[in-house]
């Protein structure tokens, strides 16, 4: 699916002669335009499913669904789990997969709030979760890149553990966040013009995400990683350090969810981030990011967030039953990834 | 070359002071340890014949059980007869059926045993009944009442109906009274049991009307992305009720950042944040309606009892009974410091 990358296969037998400022220039103009062109028809038919879950919304409960409250509540639901899903974005992208994004979230977010971090106050519990987010995704990293364990296997493993973890420091106790500019950040006198913190950090990450994976040679890599990954190798990018970057980036994002969801609970619990990493896949999924690898887009998986959220949202709004809410659920995403598909189809002719 | 090893001297210790800084930041020691309990033995305190009582649990992995883990260890100390002797907690059928087998081997006197699955540890329970150890069966109870000598437990359905019974009195006056319900995990039957308390309690008031019911699964997390939507959903209510403590840690996160207060709030099982909330009165969380983790002193009151063939005292008969279910108390701000000891965090 990526010329470049087949191309730069086929030169492959050369090795190491000089075939990475062959492939560089080529991956610059060629591909990425019509990359764009399928992503913005992909991101125009999940717009349009979110244009008539909107029409759905405001036709059922018109008096709850169609306020600025409902809009700013959709848009903080949506922003914990949609930093995590823009990290998870790179790594399928890349080809590979990351199981662990909820028990790091989990771990991270119990680290940060035991009694002595929250002493360290708003910096205190910024740091440790970051911090915490990027070593569990080293560690994820070291050993795919450079223990060459599958990502499945070494993420899954990483889930078990950091749960396990996260259980360990709690007790299993609920974990009362009491620092006060902490707790201040998720409540309403700390909007700007209407628009809450998080939903501000939501669309920081969203914005530097796109520029990386669409404007930087890391990003560049990341995609000719995913598309083929001995391919890569050859053009001279170091996958072993591209992928042990992409499994901190993860990890970080990770670490960022976790503050964000102190902010939106209010305190840390080893249950927190249950199912995230099916959540993510699913968003970055429907957003048109190949499961395969190769190609990735953080707009659409920002709009497959937003669809599972509005969705929700519509179904409590109604107050329709968890049973109701499962089923219908999943003929939804069955139903967006056949009229998406569709369309790009359409596309691409 | 300096030039990179000057840079990976920098990285290094800042690795390392991190990663001090941060093991320094995993204690989670409070202040001062206090532990649920409350004072009244249900047998009597003299010392008896020793006992050694075998107790197998869960995997204490939220705050309810590991109270429940706390009660049993802590009323066992209080007697110096009796012997303890408690297995890593399980969520896996077939390591909590090892880990009682073990302990049948060892020949404890008598066991108390709180089931991952109810259902899956019948077996276990009616082998150790013909090894001729009695079995206090804790909460989740066994299929079969041959499995057990004595079933000791809390009432789900009591709960809600406790709580909607609170919820009427509270709102008898009121015309047109809008309630709301927070629930828990409704793959759960204890979820389904105690709504249906709840909406049996309301069918005695016909002015209160149940609007809107969604269920959360028991996490912080959960309990503030439902309740979100239920006050997004419904303007103005009058009364909620909420099935766990815990998730209700999120619920009133969710209601703080919405900004409301018109209604009054239910909590559930007993935590002891909800307990301080109630006690400070400074939030709509009113009362909470209990599903006490005492239970499991009460376990090991019974177990002692039936390992020294005495009954319970205040009671006529001269066994212990068969089955023993407890009340959900609905704890509010008049009878809060009686229950404060037993909030579990």
């Amino acid at each position: 699916m990526t010329q470049p990358v087949s191309s730069a296969q086929q030169s492959g037998p050369d090795k190491g002669a000089a075939p990475a400022p062959v492939a560089e220039p080529r991956k610059k103009d060629g591909p990425s335009r019509t990359f764009g062109l399928r992503a913005d028809v992909r991101n125009l038919s999940l717009l349009g499913v979110l244009a008539v879950l909107v029409a759905v919304g405001g036709f059922t409960e018109p008096d709850a669904f169609l306020d600025t409250g409902n809009l700013q509540l959709i848009l903080t639901q949506s922003s914990v789990i949609g930093v995590v899903t823009v990290g998870m974005t790179f790594v399928i992208t890349s080809g590979g997969i990351d199981l662990s994004v909820g028990a790091m979230v989990a771990l991270a977010s119990v680290w940060a709030t035991t009694l002595a971090t929250q002493e360290y106050g708003f910096a205190g519990i910024l740091f440790t979760a970051v911090i915490v987010g990027l070593g569990a995704g080293l560690v994820n990293g070291v050993l795919i890149a450079y223990g060459r364990m599958v990502p499945f296997i070494a993420t899954l493993a990483m889930l078990a553990s950091a749960r396990g973890l996260a259980l360990q420091i709690t007790d299993g106790k609920t974990q009362i966040v009491t620092v006060k500019s902490v707790l201040d950040l998720g409540l309403p006198d700390s909007y700007v013009l209407g628009i809450p913190p998080l939903v501000m950090m939501f669309a920081a990450v969203t914005v530097i995400g796109w520029l990386v994976l669409n404007r930087t040679t890391f990003g560049r890599r990341t995609v000719a990683v995913g598309g083929n990954a001995e391919a890569a190798r050859l053009a001279g990018i170091d996958v072993r350090r591209q992928r042990l970057c992409l499994y901190l980036l993860s990890g970080l994002c990770c670490g960022i969810a976790a503050f964000m969801l102190i902010i939106l609970s209010g305190s840390g619990q080893n249950t927190n981030g249950n199912l995230y990493e099916l959540d993510a896949i699913a968003a970055a999924i429907i957003g048109g990011t190949l499961l395969s690898g190769g190609r990735g887009t953080i707009v659409g998986s920002v709009l497959g967030v937003l669809v599972f959220t509005t969705i929700t949202n519509i179904f409590a709004l109604n107050n329709l039953q968890s049973d109701v809410q499962q089923i219908a659920k999943g003929a939804i995403i069955v139903a967006a990834v056949l009229v998406q598909r569709r369309t790009s189809a359409h596309g691409e002719t | 070359m300096p030039e990179t090893s000057r840079r990976g001297l920098l990285f290094g210790t800042a690795a390392v002071s991190a990663g001090a800084l941060l093991t320094a930041c995993t204690s989670n020691e409070p202040k001062k340890s206090e532990t649920a309990q409350s004072n009244q033995p249900a047998a009597d305190d003299k010392p008896g014949k020793p006992v050694t009582i075998g107790f197998a649990g869960p995997q204490a992995d939220h705050g309810w059980l590991n109270a429940i883990n706390e009660n049993a260890k802590s009323r066992a100390a209080k007697y110096s007869e009796v012997t303890l002797e408690i297995t890593e907690g399980s969520n896996d059928t077939a390591a909590q059926i090892g880990q009682v087998k073990t302990l049948i081997n060892k020949k404890v006197d008598v066991l108390v045993i709180l089931p991952a699955d109810g259902k899956a540890l019948t077996q276990v329970g009616l082998e150790a009944m013909k090894a001729g150890i009695p079995v206090v069966n804790l909460d989740r109870i066994f299929a079969s009442p041959q499995a057990y000598r004595c079933w000791v437990g809390g009432d789900n359905y009591g709960m809600g109906l406790n709580a909607g019974t609170y919820i009427g009195e509270q709102l008898k006056d009121k015309a047109n009274a809008k309630v709301v319900e927070l629930a828990g995990i409704d793959n759960l039957e204890l979820t389904k049991q105690r709504s249906q308390g709840f909406a049996d309690a309301l069918k005695n008031y016909p002015n209160i009307k149940l609007v809107a019911r969604q269920a959360a699964d028991f996490t912080v997390e959960s309990g503030q992305a439902k309740m979100a939507q239920l006050l997004q959903a419904q303007k103005k209510f009058d009364a909620l009720w909420n099935h766990d403590d815990d998730q209700g840690v999120g619920a009133l996160r969710a209601i703080q950042q919405a900004g409301r207060d018109e209604f009054l709030m239910v909590g559930g099982a007993g935590a002891k944040s909800a307990m301080d909330a109630i006690k400070a009165d400074n939030s709509v969380l009113k009362a909470t309606v209990l599903y006490p983790p005492t239970m499991a002193a009460s376990a090991i009151d019974l177990a002692r009892a039936l390992g020294q063939g005495k009954g319970i005292g205040g009671l006529a008969e001269l066994e212990i009974p068969t089955s023993l279910t407890l009340y959900s108390a609905v704890v509010t701000k008049e009878n809060i410091d009686q229950y404060l000891p037993t909030g579990f965090s």
